[in-house]
This record gives C-alpha cells, sequence and structure tokens, in this order.
C-alpha cells in the first residue's frame, strides 16, 4: 500500500509518470493488493446485485418494462454526460489541469443556444430583448406559442443547436486567452483555482444578464413509439457526434496530434508539433461539444437554469475518472457506467440517493484504481 | 515524536542561528490594523451616505462575525492545504457533519425529528468528533492518491453528504430521529450561551455590562449587543484555534508537515512517519471545520441542508488564498476581509448607493438597455448585487492566482527548517518575502509564520 504513495501529492507530472509506471510494475510483482481485494469486493457485489434483479424480476418485484425505462434511462443520461465528459477529459489530459469551469460552459451553451432557438422561433411574436433572454420574467411568450419542439420547429431547434455549440467555443476561447494560457506553466491546483473562479464569473454573468429563475423552455413532443421525441433526439444526436469525433481522432492529423500531446506534452513539443494550435483545438472540440450536450439537456428535460452545469460537473467527473482521467475512449466508457449507475440504483434506492452511489462508485476508483478502468494508459 | 526531537538538537548543534520564533505582536498588530481600517471605512462611507446608525452597526457585527467563521474555516484549511499542502475542497462537508451530529445531540427528545436533549456543550464535542471521525474514515484511503484526485474525492464526499442530508428517506428514521429532510432539525441555538452567560453571578454581570454600554452609549438595539456578545465568544475561540495551529507550526510536528508539502519523498526518506502525520492533520483540521460549522450554522434556530452546499467551501479557500496560504495570520486577515469586502460588502454599497438616489430597476437587462433612463443598467446593475457579488468572487480568485498566487500574506515558500538557512545579507531575495522582513527584522528569519 505505501508503495503507491510514493508518487505523493502535488508532484510535478513527469516525475509522477515515471514513479507511477515504476510502481504499476511493482504493483505487477507483488503478490496481492489493496486494490484487487476491493476489486474482487466490487466485482462480488455486482454479481450479487445481478442475481438480485433477475430474482426481483422472477418474482415479479419489479417488471421487465421498468428495467428497459431504467436502462433507457441510463443509456439517455450516459449520452449527454459522455458528450460533456469528452471536452473535460480532452483539457485534463492535453492542459493538465482537473477543468472546475467545465459545468459552466454546459450552462453557457444551454442559455446561449436557446437563445437562438428563441429568436429564430419566435421572430416577430415578441421583442428581440424578451426572446433572447429565453423567458426571463414570468409571463411574455409560452414555450407552446413559439412552437419549440423538434416537429413543429425542426429549424429553430438545428439553429439554435449549432449557436450552441459556436457561443460556447466563443467564451472558451476567450477564457482560455484570458486566463488560462497566462498561467501555461503553473501547476495543476493553480489552474484547478483559477477554474474555479472562471465558473463562479462565468455562472452569475449568466445570471445577471439572464436572471436566475429555473424556467420551462420547451413545448411538448409527441411521443415516437415508447420513446418521447426529445430523448430519441438526445440520443441520436449525441450518438452522431461521437462517432464523428472518434473519426476525427483516429483518421486527421489534428486527431493524432492531440492524442501525442495528451501522451507526453514535452515529446510532442520537440517533434514539432504546434502545441498552442492543439490547444485551441481541444478547447473548440470541448466546448462545443459541451454546449451542444448543455442544449439537449434542456431540451430532453424542458427546463433551463443557472445551475444545470454545476449540478451535472461532479457525475461528468466521474465519468471521466472512472474512464481514465485523459482517455477519451475511456471516458465513453464511463459515461454509461454512471448513466447506468444512476439510473439501474433506482431499484434498491430512492432517487434523490442515486447520485450518491455515482459518487460513492467515483471514490473508490479514484482511491483503489486512479487510472481507471480502461488501465493505466493516459492516452486518447 | 522523539526522533524529530533529536534531529531538531543536531540542527541547533550545526548552526548557530537562532530558532524561528513566531512574531506574535507583528501578527496581532497586523491583524488588529486591518479590521480597525475596514471599521473605520465602512463606519466612514456609512455615515457620509446617511445610513442609519443601527444599520452600520449590526452591518459591522455581520462581518466580524462571519469574518470569525472565515477566519476559523481558513485556519482549519491553512492546517490542510497552507501546511500540508492536502487539497481539501468538502469543507462544507465536515461543517455539515459537525453541525448535523451536534443537532442530534442537543435536539429536544420531544421534537421531530428527536434528539437525545443533552446540553450544548456536550453536543459540540461530539460534533468535534464526528468531524474528526469523517475525516479519519476520508483520510485513511484517500491521502495516498494525488492532489487533484484528492480534492475531487474531497468535493464528491461533500455532495454525499449534502444529497444524505437533503434525502427524504433519512427524513425520519426508526426511534423518531433522523434529519428532518429539507425542513432540518430544530435544536436550541448556539447562540443561547449568551443568555447562559448572563445568568450566571460574575459573566452575568459582565454581559449586562457590555450590553447597558452599547445600548445606552451607542444607541444599539439589545438584540444587536447580544450578537455583539456570541461574537465575541467567536473571537476567543478564532484565538485559540490561531494559537494551537502556531504553536504546531512551529513544533517539530509542524516542519514536518511543511516538509511534506515541499516534498513529500523526501520528507519519508529523512524517517518521518508522513503518512501518520497527514492523518494526524487532517482529522484535527476535519474537527476544527466541523466547529466552524457549528458555531455558525448552529447560531439558526434550524438546521438545513441549505447552507451544505459547495460554494461555502470556495467561499473559504477565497479567504485563504486572500489571505495567503501557508500563514495563519494571514488566514485570519483573509477571512475578515473576505466577509467585509466580498461577502458583505456588496450589500453595503448598494445600501450606499441607494441611499443618493431611488433605483428603479427594469425587470430584465433587455428592458434595462431599451429604457428611457439613461441609469436603467447601472439599476439593474445594483439591483442584482447578489450575482455580482459572485462575479466578484470569481474574479478575484482569477486574479490572485495568476497575479499573486502566494495571497497577500503568502508564505508558501516560508522555510520549513527550523532555523533560517538563507544567509541573511541577502536583500535582493527581499522580491519574495515582500515587507515582512522590512517590518519585524529583529532576529534573522522570524518573519516566517
Amino acid at each position: 500500500m505505501s508503495r503507491e504513495s510514493l508518487t505523493g501529492m502535488g508532484e510535478n507530472i513527469s516525475g509522477g509518470r515515471i514513479s507511477d509506471s515504476a510502481s504499476a510494475v511493482r504493483n505487477r510483482l507483488s503478490p496481492t493488493s489493496g486494490a484487487d481485494i476491493v476489486g474482487l469486493f466490487v466485482a462480488l457485489l455486482m454479481v450479487l446485485l445481478v442475481l438480485d434483479i433477475v430474482r426481483r424480476l422472477v418474482t415479479g418485484g419489479i417488471a421487465y418494462t421498468k428495467l428497459l425505462e431504467y436502462l433507457w434511462w441510463g443509456l439517455r443520461d450516459a449520452m449527454y454526460i459522455a458528450l460533456a465528459a469528452v471536452g473535460l477529459s480532452m483539457t485534463y489530459s492535453i492542459l493538465q489541469f482537473a477543468n472546475f469551469s467545465h459545468g459552466d460552459l454546459i450552462t453557457t451553451g444551454a442559455f446561449g443556444g436557446w437563445a437562438a432557438a428563441y429568436l429564430v422561433g419566435g421572430w416577430g411574436l415578441a421583442s428581440v430583448g424578451e426572446l433572447v433572454l429565453v423567458r426571463a420574467t414570468s409571463g411574455g411568450v409560452s414555450p407552446g406559442q413559439v412552437g419549440l419542439q423538434v416537429f413543429a420547429s425542426p429549424l429553430a431547434i438545428l439553429i439554435g443547436m449549432v449557436v450552441a455549440g459556436a457561443v460556447t467555443v466563443l467564451v472558451a476561447l476567450a477564457i482560455d486567452r484570458l486566463v488560462y494560457k497566462r498561467m501555461r506553466d503553473q501547476g495543476g491546483i493553480s489552474m484547478l483555482i483559477a477554474s474555479v473562479g472562471v465558473a463562479l464569473a462565468l455562472r452569475y454573468f449568466l445570471a445577471v444578464i439572464f436572471t436566475n429563475r429555473k424556467r420551462g423552455v420547451t413545448a411538448t413532443a409527441p411521443d415516437v413509439g415508447p420513446f418521447t421525441a426529445h430523448e430519441l433526439t438526445l440520443v441520436i444526436i449525441a450518438f452522431a457526434l461521437i462517432v464523428g469525433l472518434h473519426l476525427l481522432l483516429q483518421r486527421t492529423k489534428l486527431g493524432k496530434s492531440m492524442r501525442a500531446m495528451a501522451d507526453n506534452k514535452d515529446l510532442a513539443l520537440i517533434t514539432g508539433i504546434p502545441t498552442e494550435r492543439v490547444i485551441t483545438a481541444t478547447w473548440i472540440i470541448g466546448a462545443a461539444f459541451a454546449g451542444i450536450s448543455g442544449y439537449l439537456i434542456v431540451l430532453d428535460r424542458g427546463s433551463v437554469s443557472i445551475n444545470l452545469g454545476w449540478f451535472l460537473l461532479l457525475l461528468i467527473f466521474a465519468a471521466v475518472i472512472l474512464g481514465g482521467i485523459g482517455s477519451i475512449y475511456g471516458a465513453l466508457v464511463g459515461s454509461l457506467i454512471i448513466g447506468m449507475t444512476v439510473n439501474v440504483s433506482l431499484i434498491w434506492l430512492p432517487s434523490d440517493l442515486a447520485k450518491v452511489s455515482a459518487f460513492i462508485l467515483m471514490i473508490l476508483i479514484l482511491v483503489f484504481k486512479p487510472n481507471g478502468l480502461l488501465g493505466g494508459v493516459e492516452t486518447t | 515524536m522523539s526522533t524529530e526531537t533529536v534531529a531538531d538538537s543536531d540542527g541547533e548543534d550545526n548552526a548557530p542561528a537562532p530558532m524561528v520564533r513566531p512574531s506574535w505582536f507583528a501578527d496581532i498588530g497586523r491583524i488588529a490594523a486591518v479590521v480597525a481600517v475596514t471599521y473605520v471605512f465602512f463606519m466612514g462611507l456609512g455615515l457620509l451616505a446617511g445610513l442609519n446608525v443601527n444599520f452600520i452597526m449590526s452591518f459591522l457585527q455581520r462581518i466580524t462575525f462571519y469574518g470569525a467563521v472565515f477566519a476559523m474555516g481558513a485556519l482549519a484549511l491553512n492546517l490542510h492545504w497552507g501546511y500540508t499542502g492536502m487539497f481539501n475542497i468538502g469543507v462544507v462537508g465536515f461543517m455539515g457533519v459537525g453541525v448535523y451530529a451536534m443537532s442530534f445531540v442537543t435536539a429536544s427528545p420531544d421534537a421531530s425529528p428527536a434528539g437525545l436533549g443533552l446540553p450544548i456543550p456536550v453536543g459540540i464535542l461530539v460534533g468535534f468528533l464526528a468531524a474528526c471521525l469523517a475525516g479519519l474514515v476520508i483520510a485513511l484511503p484517500a491521502l495516498r492518491v494525488r492532489a487533484d484526485y484528492f480534492a475531487i474525492i474531497t468535493l464528491g464526499f461533500s455532495e454525499i453528504i449534502r444529497l444524505l442530508a437533503v434525502s427524504g428517506s433519512l427524513r425520519t428514521l426508526p426511534g423518531g430521529y433522523g434529519t428532518g429532510g429539507g425542513s432540518g432539525i430544530s435544536a436550541p441555538r448556539t447562540d443561547s450561551v449568551v443568555s447562559w452567560l448572563q445568568s450566571k453571578p460574575v459573566t452575568g454581570e459582565l454581559t449586562d455590562g457590555i450590553i447597558w454600554a452599547g445600548v445606552n452609549l451607542g444607541g444599539v438595539p439589545d438584540s444587536v449587543m447580544e450578537n455583539y456578545v456570541y461574537t465575541g465568544i467567536l473571537i476567543g475561540i478564532v484565538i485559540l484555534i490561531f494559537l494551537l495551529l502556531t504553536r504546531i507550526a512551529y513544533s517539530p510536528f509542524g516542519r514536518v508537515l511543511k516538509a511534506i508539502r515541499e516534498d513529500e519523498l523526501a520528507a519519508r526518506s529523512l524517517g518521518k512517519r508522513t503518512d501518520r502525520a497527514k492523518v494526524v492533520v487532517f482529522v484535527l483540521g476535519c474537527g476544527l471545520m466541523g466547529l466552524a460549522g457549528m458555531l455558525w450554522l448552529g447560531k439558526r434556530t434550524l438546521v438545513t441542508p441549505n447552507h451544505i452546499r459547495p460554494i461555502w467551501t470556495f467561499y473559504i479557500f477565497v479567504a485563504l488564498i486572500v489571505g495567503g496560504a501557508g500563514s495563519n495570520t494571514g488566514s485570519v486577515i483573509g477571512g475578515f476581509v473576505f466577509a467585509a469586502f466580498v461577502y458583505d460588502g456588496p450589500d453595503f454599497l448598494k445600501r450606499v448607493i441607494e441611499s443618493f438616489y431611488e433605483v428603479q430597476s427594469p425587470p430584465t437587462i433587455a428592458d434595462a438597455f431599451v429604457s428611457s433612463n439613461p441609469l436603467a443598467v447601472i439599476d439593474y446593475l445594483v439591483n442584482s448585487m447578489d450575482e455580482i457579488k459572485y462575479i466578484i468572487l470569481g474574479l478575484v480568485l482569477i486574479v490572485l492566482m495568476i497575479k499573486r498566487p502566494q495571497g497577500l500574506l503568502g508564505h508558501r515558500k516560508e522555510i520549513a527548517a527550523a532555523v533560517d538557512l538563507s544567509r541573511p545579507s541577502t536583500p535582493s531575495d527581499g522580491a519574495n518575502s515582500t515587507d515582512e522582513s522590512a517590518t519585524t527584522g529583529s532576529a534573522g528569519g522570524e518573519s516566517d509564520e
């Protein structure tokens, strides 16, 4: 146990790498470690829980349809968590800090996108100011009047989504230029603290503009089979974006440079990869995904408030950590696990404790398997 | 501890330089000066604006009270982060554990949810121990991980505590106990200690005298004066914690902590039991956070989950960073400055602005821009002071991290050794240690906390 702590706290990155791998080798040589025991315990628990689900299904404790519903919800949550987790994971590995302002990029996308959707969908129904502020005061135009649902005004919804991504990218790039760029040579903890400051400033800047009222913004859409239309839209768009990202990472030179930088920043610098340009690309992709994620969450849930992203942040961290920080594919797997954990745990837990199970899972992974489930490769 | 003492005396044999000692008078003077300047500033501003004297006095009481709370939190956090380098962002979770445990012990057995009905001091002791225990549970597995992972674990812990407190399923447990869910636990308030003091022979006359003086000489209402007395008790506790932590910081054990912060591997190689030191310090700091939580939240009639929000952790963090991580004096000053200028200052500013002209705020910022009134945008911003407060908070944090990561009185580069090993005749390196060595330059190196 004590060997692992050799890596120490607050150690610089390259030093951490070497001692990480050294202790990894040592752990492989040593007979059993705490991680193995806990892993065994968790696996045993998993088996027991699966058996319990089977028992409940057989005895009629829960209906099949209920279980399928939970799984579907799990997939739905996994999709928007994944969109956000991709960006967080990329900034974590390439800029090497835990970005606590990522949640508020999600909120930025949600407000920016819906402002555009209201402007396009409700043009002429109310003053521009009222539309852009997305129902900042009660009264005024209702979502039903604007007709904001995918079947009634698909164009407005689509334009809103594009704007959500674009606005978030602009905000993220501006923040990078103003804050993080000046801190590139500082440690991860300094940048983490600065990102908390960015998170607060950004969230309450949005609150000053849009007010902190929680309001409904979408109209109800007809169901498509067993699913609501908006859920389905979320899952399809998120899936398409993730496939696109996969192609980008694997087929383009940019993707290769990003993977190289996440793997070893100094080596990437020496081999002539334009690191600043890769960092810009990282922010563009990560922020666009976060913004679109926020926009789609609002489409699905129907309401928006300034705390939207902040409340999701820890779940997103959980997903990133679960898959192994820096691994984009790991983040996708982690999102799936977190989405499923939060929803399937509803079988045993009341809904207000469902998140607790995900956080406990996150803490266990951080303590006993800090490299994540997909192993110790800190690459994309 | 014996090994450290030996190492200590060895060091003195080799180096004739005097031991590093705390500079009590300079520190107290610094804190008093900051507090006095702040009081004068707000009082002057308030009187110029023609604000009610009662309002100003209760404002000063407010900033002193929150200053004391933030100072306690920042001192405890300084022990974790400033001295030992443990990045704990679950402060409010430990506060919550403390205050919930206390309420459980002190709440009346007939109330719903029921408590044990024990006196408040017992409750505070139990709350302190409960927060320590929570710290131990977190510390044992989590102290081995990287600093940023540790941060996420502690944040996750505080979220779990908040979710458990707010959850409806723990609202009532068997036996009538429980957390009360969203409506919380109703327990005797910790500031009832003031009326207890009044009921005792000597302290009663003293307390009554203070209150009488405030009411008759200052024209301050009774209730505000009682708050002043409670705030005074809090200041006393801040002083005790300050003394305790400064004592720890200058002990051999404190030097082990600083060594862990600078280079844990080296400290371990020198035979220091770093794991044990980290656990002890983490547990003690968590207990102190619990104490701060009890004295702050326990002052309310209801202990609810509303205040166990992560933002409070960041308040305390900003207080510590403003003051300078690694400095107990800085923690206290940071706590007070933060309470006065960032936490409560904007409200005061709003009152001052409102005293000059009538603010007619439009409902949204869009209305403000199209309004015929040219001051409408300013009116809107004055009315959104609650939100702007957080923007200021964020900007302070960003600017400090970019421009001055060591804070106003930061000592992150303070020497970990018992004696000052740097050469005394190098005034050029005063750029790092700022003006402090200039103000207290008697014996070598005591400028460091």
